[in-house]
């Protein structure tokens, strides 16, 4: 009985570490909880106008293209 | 809804590096960080090119990923941006980078010593009120609410240098590449970035010969 018990003891602390465990971490996407920024249109010489500001910018935009500066 | 990104012209940028003078100057950057910076492969060696990188704005930014604070966003013109406030200059973002974009005041120095993160913000400022002196003092002239493009862009002088709304932005450089055409046997030089040739004026071509 003894022999018994000694060896279901042995054999529960041997076997101990054949356990499988899943190691990889699960990785959940963090989300941005700062300061929240206020829009390019938003404030300063746009005033809210985004139609104006998106002119603004596909002005400059377009002025990158020397092809269509040289015509 | 524009999505800004870089486009850089290898076939012709000179390496005159004023996209990074001009990147330095107008955000005051501090004596050691630079957020543009111009690679060249096989420098001295004809057919050498050379590109300039900062970040890019990936549309699935790795340093998005993997900052332990949460410290990026992303703006609705797909500008990575990041809270410096949040930051604690653990330098995740710089070994995650494919462009090594993330720079720090202190160089390479130890954890919780190396300061701030600090990157190209394509000239967009930070989550501080748009062009105050706050959000010039942490990061740099907000130059896209005041309808303007990056100025390393503007200031390139050869326009290797693309930056806005990546349709114009490509659409700008397919026109360049099919007026341009192919070199012939040239590999690399004026005919290659500007043109075949034969589109050279006939004059020159008589001189010569």
């Amino acid at each position: 009985m003894k022999k018994a018990l000694c060896a279901a003891l042995t054999a529960t602390f041997a076997l101990a570490a054949c356990g499988e465990y899943s190691q990889v971490a699960n990785y959940k996407p963090g989300s941005y909880s700062g300061k929240s920024d206020t829009r390019p249109w938003e404030g300063g010489q746009f005033a809210g106008n985004k139609q104006a500001w998106e002119a603004a910018l596909a002005n400059r935009n377009q002025a990158q293209n020397e092809y269509k500066r040289a015509q | 809804m524009a999505r800004m990104k870089f486009l850089c012209d290898a076939e012709r940028c000179i390496e005159c590096n004023g996209c990074v003078t001009a990147c330095m100057n107008e955000h005051d950057m501090p004596w050691g960080v630079s957020r543009r910076r111009v690679v060249t492969i096989n420098d001295g060696v004809p057919g050498e090119r050379s590109v300039s990188v900062a970040c890019m704005h990936c549309s699935d930014a790795p340093c998005m990923a993997v900052c332990p604070t949460d410290c990026f966003y992303k703006t609705e013109e797909g500008v990575v941006l990041h809270n410096k406030d949040a930051c604690i200059g653990c330098g995740y973002c710089f070994f995650a980078c494919p462009f090594g974009a993330p720079q720090f005041p202190n160089g390479p120095a130890a954890f919780g010593a190396r300061g701030k993160m600090d990157k190209c913000t394509f000239c967009a400022g930070g989550p501080e009120e748009n062009g105050s002196k706050a959000e010039q003092e942490k990061y740099g002239r907000n130059r896209l609410a005041e309808g303007k493009l990056p100025l390393c862009a503007e200031m390139c002088s050869t326009k290797a240098l693309l930056a806005g709304d990546a349709a114009v932005v490509s659409d700008i450089f397919r026109e360049r590449v099919l007026r341009r055409g192919k070199a012939n046997d040239v590999a690399w030089g004026w005919a290659t970035a500007y043109g075949k040739p034969e589109q050279a004026a006939p004059a020159a071509k008589g001189e010569a010969k």
